[in-house]
């Protein structure tokens, strides 16, 4: 503590910066000039022989509580109070801020400074963990080596069974800075529990899944909409059946995050589709209390509860996007949620025609829950650019397409009652007269995506939740950053 | 090494359980009334049909409650009326 009566200089530098090294000169006349001047260096304290009052700040500890992002900083304090600074060399501040004339004679008015240390990419977090209150209030677990954290996650339950990604604050941290909402607000009670979800505890498990901070209103306005009532993410979670959340991405964000509509996109190997998926079932795994064995009833899963998210190919004008035609603007960001299993790859190399083509997919379509089961479980279709050119080529759109899926699923009662053909599903015998449709009207979402080449596309079947149609259904929602 | 290496926040709801007993069956349903729960799946009709009149055949009283629709949780006055209503409860799980 000094007990002189004057201001205290405070200067920030680093070896590593050539106008810090240029102000030494200047240090050591505002030491001679009998001014309480301490330095705080970063790195090496080599360049600085003859300046007296050295701080060792290579913890950057001084550094962040100035908040100074440019060396050399040169901060004047009176008591407790913060009187003046300049950053970088500009004599004229310099001077003005000690009182001293003629300083630096050699080194003109100006020079710009260099970048501190501090402000190197993602230490901003790790300083605000290490120095200051996080506001983080989920409580904390201290991993001392030998102990491997990832190892700890799993002994926590924290995982889906793949490794996760250790949360710790400076992680959570960028995590947050994905999103403009406040922590500790409550995104909504997440079953099975019926918990209060807290936009931290997302980030946490968006850390976990190994999620980019950006991905963050993404995984935000999922959850969301799994959240909304007829989503039914309670049924969904704890049903025997085969489902979990299928995330479509749709709008500008969906390039700007990098996911994948193209090659694959389905697969794996697209960091935004796998770990954005991955964090919405991880959220109901560690929030929602959703596990495996536990409430989680599923008889067989499936390798969608791991992660199962992709951006719909929107590259094509004539194309009504997703989201778009489910009502959000166009050109707004969005996410649809599907009650969805696995992918059932439909290969036709030989329909020519959009008729054939419908028939040929109406094949596949039907399968979905049972052949003769009929408006229980929605579906996607997924649609590849060859399979569309053929559809784009005779002038159909979306709607036209829809339509002509509808009408091909539809088939005689007396073919799917209850014992038609020897087989025990069916729907009732009070149905034998009636033309009876595979899904309900807004049960069947068309989506394009994957690699040009391959006369393919997918069926994404539903969660027999959609039969309760009114009660259980696909969700769109916009979102927001 | 003593001191902490790692810090790292709880993913989880940080809830904990209340691990209670159930409760053990009575040894006679003479008395009681059951409640016969259909949560909505097809058929559950049927199967609480037959129970309702085999323990109308024993002269047990009973009490038909149903969920809304199987896709959901039970709200609340299906839970209420089932706990403050009757002393035992079927419920038909399954299609």
């Amino acid at each position: 503590m000094s007990t002189r009566s004057g201001p205290r200089f405070e200067v920030v530098v680093k070896s590593d910066c050539p106008t810090c090294e240029a102000v030494v000169p200047v240090l050591a006349r505002m030491q001679a000039a009998d001014l309480d001047v301490v330095v705080h260096y970063q790195d090496d304290s080599a360049f600085l022989a003859g300046i007296g009052q050295l701080q060792d700040d290579r913890n950057l500890e001084r550094s962040f509580h100035l908040g100074v992002d440019t060396v050399p900083t040169v901060v004047r304090r009176e008591g407790t109070s913060e009187t003046g600074r300049a950053v970088g060399w500009v004599r004229a501040e310099w001077e003005s801020l000690t009182g001293l004339d003629d300083l630096g004679p050699d080194l003109g008015p100006w020079r710009p400074g260099c970048g501190s240390n501090s402000a190197a990419p993602g230490m901003a977090e790790i300083l605000r963990a290490r120095f200051s209150d996080t506001g983080l209030r989920s409580r904390t677990v201290e991993v001392a080596e030998p102990q491997d954290p990832v190892e700890v996650a799993f002994d926590r339950g924290w995982s889906d069974g793949l490794p996760v990604v250790p949360p710790t604050p400076e992680r959570i941290l960028r995590m947050l800075a994905g999103t403009s909402r406040d922590p500790q607000e409550v995104v909504g009670l997440m079953p099975p529990d019926l918990v209060p979800c807290t936009v931290e505890k997302v980030a946490i498990n968006a850390v976990l899944a190994g999620c980019k901070p950006e991905y963050m209103p993404v995984v935000l306005a999922a959850l969301e909409a799994a959240l909304e009532p007829n989503f039914t993410l309670h049924g969904l979670t704890c049903s025997t059946c085969f489902s979990s959340p299928v995330i479509v991405v749709n709008g500008p964000i969906a390039g700007r995050i990098g996911m994948n509509w193209g090659l694959n996109a389905l697969g794996q190997g697209n960091r935004a589709n796998a770990t954005i998926g991955r964090a919405v079932n991880l959220v109901v795994r560690n929030v929602g209390g959703g596990r495996p064995g536990e409430i989680d009833r599923s008889t067989l899963g499936s390798p969608g509860k791991f992660t199962f998210c992709f951006a719909e190919d929107e590259t094509d004008p004539d194309w009504e996007p997703l989201a778009t035609w489910r009502g959000i603007p166009p050109g707004r960001n969005a996410v649809t949620l599907f009650q969805g299993d696995g992918v059932l790859g439909v290969m036709d190399q030989g329909s020519r025609t959009p008729d054939a083509l419908v028939r040929s997919l109406a094949s596949a379509l039907i399968t979905v829950c049972h052949p003769k089961i009929c408006e229980w479980g929605n579906a996607i279709l997924v649609i590849s650019p060859e399979h569309y050119g053929i559809f784009k080529q005779a002038g159909w759109d979306r709607r036209r397409i829809t339509a002509a899926l509808h009408d091909a699923c539809t088939r005689p009662g007396a073919e799917v009652v209850r014992g038609a053909g020897g087989v025990g599903e069916g729907v009732p015998e009070s149905r034998r007269n009636e033309l009876v449709p595979k899904f309900h009207p807004e049960g069947l979402l068309l989506v394009r995506a994957g690699g040009q080449a391959g006369l393919y596309s997918a069926v994404l079947a539903g969660w027999p939740g959609g039969r309760a149609k009114d009660d259980s259904y696909p969700i769109t929602r916009e979102i927001i950053p | 090494m003593t001191s902490p290496t790692w810090v790292l926040h709880d993913p989880t709801s940080e809830l904990d359980p209340l691990v209670r007993p159930r409760l053990r069956p009575p040894p006679s349903l003479e008395g009681r009334r059951v409640a016969l729960l259909d949560i909505g799946k097809i058929r559950s009709d049927e199967f609480l049909d037959t129970v309702e009149e085999e323990l109308a055949a024993r002269g047990v009283d009973t009490l038909r409650v149903a969920k809304p629709t199987n896709a959901k949780p039970a709200p609340d006055e299906v839970i209420d009326r089932v706990v403050g209503e009757a002393d035992v409860a079927v419920v038909a799980l399954a299609d």
